[in-house]
């Protein structure tokens, strides 16, 4: 059984765009999937319904057999931007998923006091920094970080409550080649180390195959998948496989959906 | 608004030199560090100057002030009057604080509560506030709930736009990130738009304080028999110049307390 299914999505804007026109996606536990698309081809609308934020005009998200009309608790979501909360140091910022929401209720670490008392979340955060390698850096402030280790952080924040589902919004978009290269890159191997299920959005089909298992191609205005491409790449995946025909072939194929529409 | 807080707050830095890194030995940084006092003492040169010039029932030289000054703190008259004036003002100031951000919460978040209340709030800043002085003495019966809700008025507008402008700011980002995290109205009342608001409301607090003093002098001048506004008034009526000085140097010298206090939680709290 799949476990998230997106079943004919259509979202239509108050504005009258159809941002999003009979969109169906099924995927498997533990795969990666990527959706790439030109700009304006409803990608992040797409993501905000399977994140349950937002409700859409007709079809169904159904995640592990239950119907999504609000954010799940199965669900983690990584944005564009790192949306650290700037009075946080980053251990706090990874501790916030325990404290609202399903986590254990309890009033807010103060703002002054760096260290984040232990309610038996630290070592488990203690382990996500090491992850994403941000050791040294636990009791830094967002502000104090470059962007890509801002990202980091973030990604350690989506992993933190273990979710059964990882939604990615382009969360390299915003730098530059070269960390975004390694940031895919160590993506890729927390996504392995954290055995969950991945989805994400991009406009770069260098990015979308290196990550997938699977690359849904979207068309734009009204998005709609115009192909699903397949990787049959080994894992874990580097950049030097980029030169290996299957590769070109699915870089070919992708370009080809897209030129389609 | 937040522009003219943050001249404020650095107008409040310069002034209280102590909480400022160690200066380098050169002599300008020394001239930057002692400039408050180099003005204080200019303003004290002038007044003693002009001061000479006029008997001292009109215009008493600073140190015959400092005189009666000395002599009302050791007679306990200001410390007494002080203290009554305080526990109007900061009473008061609590009261607006508590209005303030009861009123900006809806206002900040609501379309439909900003179009409610927004322009009475405004046009009520239109009413000189000594003006409902007199009806708040005749509904608390002259007594001294009629100051502390005088002070809560004056104090309530700056607080209120802090609490709107602090709340407007939080990056849809934000909400997005809580909700996908499924945190209740609540949780994100605690860790998002507190936390968040929470220097905005601050610098409210900062100025609200300085004018709960102005609205509990003001309320005192309408008719009382104790608090710094009475010996104030008290000097005018017995043409006791220096008293009436003495009473005003008291008065800023505890609403500078009031705002130093703030500004010392909000360095602690907001780093």
């Amino acid at each position: 059984m799949p476990i998230l299914t997106a079943d004919a999505i259509c979202v239509t804007y108050p504005n009258g765009t159809e941002a999003l026109h009979d969109f169906t996606l099924e995927m498997e536990r533990g795969e990666f999937v990527t959706i790439v698309g030109p700009s304006g081809c409803g990608k992040s609308t797409l993501l905000r319904v399977l994140a349950g934020l937002l409700v859409p005009t007709s079809g169904r998200v159904v995640l592990d057999g239950e119907i999504i009309t609000r954010p799940s608790n199965h669900v983690s979501l990584m944005f564009q931007e790192p949306a650290l909360l700037p009075w946080r140091t980053v251990e706090s910022n990874i501790h916030l998923p325990f404290e609202v929401g399903s986590g254990v209720h309890r009033m807010p670490v103060s703002r002054q006091k760096a260290e984040t008392p232990d309610d038996g979340h630290n070592a488990q955060i203690a382990d996500l920094i090491n992850l994403v390698g941000l050791r040294g850096f636990e009791h830094a402030y967002p502000r104090e970080l470059s962007g890509g280790m801002a990202q980091r952080a973030a990604l350690a924040r989506a992993l933190a409550t273990q979710p059964p589902v990882l939604m990615l919004d382009e969360p390299f978009g915003a730098l530059d080649a070269l960390t975004r290269e390694s940031l895919i890159a160590s993506l890729e191997s927390i996504w392995r180390a954290a055995r969950t299920t991945g989805l994400l959005v991009t406009h770069s089909i260098r990015e979308s195959i290196f990550l997938a298992d699977r690359v849904v191609v979207c068309s734009p205005r009204p998005g709609q998948v115009a192909g699903i491409v397949p990787v049959n790449l080994p894992r874990p995946r580097t950049w030097d496989m980029e030169g290996w025909p299957e590769f070109t072939l699915r870089k070919k194929q992708i370009r080809a959906a897209l030129g389609d529409v | 608004m937040s522009v003219f807080l943050n001249r404020i707050s650095d107008v409040a830095k310069a002034a209280s030199a102590t909480r400022r890194p160690p200066a380098r030995s050169d002599l300008r940084s020394w001239l930057v560090r002692l400039a408050p006092m180099i003005t204080m003492a200019c303003v004290l040169a002038l007044w003693y100057l002009l001061s000479l010039n006029y008997p001292p029932f009109i215009l008493p030289g600073p140190q015959v002030v400092a005189v009666t000054l000395a002599h009302k703190i050791a007679d306990g008259t200001l410390i007494v009057n002080t203290a009554v004036t305080l526990s109007e003002a900061l009473p008061g100031l609590l009261l607006g604080a508590l209005f303030g951000f009861a009123a900006g919460y809806p206002i900040a978040r609501f379309q439909l509560m900003d179009r409610l209340l927004s322009p009475f709030i405004v046009a009520s800043q239109g009413i000189p506030f000594i003006a409902i002085a007199p009806l708040l003495l005749i509904w608390f019966n002259n007594g001294p709930g009629a100051r502390i809700f005088l002070c809560a008025i004056v104090v309530f507008f700056p607080i209120t736009i802090n609490v709107i402008v602090g709340l407007r700011g939080i990056s849809p980002l934000w909400r997005d990130l809580l909700r996908s995290m499924n945190a209740t109205p609540w949780e994100t009342f605690t860790h998002l738009e507190l936390p968040a608001s929470l220097p905005l409301l601050l610098a409210g607090l900062r100025v609200g304080g300085t004018l709960s003093m102005v609205g509990a002098l003001a309320a005192e001048f309408l008719g009382t028999d104790r608090g710094l506004g009475f010996v104030i008034n008290q000097g005018r009526g017995l043409y006791d110049t220096p008293l009436v000085l003495a009473g005003i140097v008291t008065t800023v010298a505890v609403a500078l307390c009031i705002y130093g206090a703030i500004r010392y939680i909000e360095v602690k709290v907001v780093r």
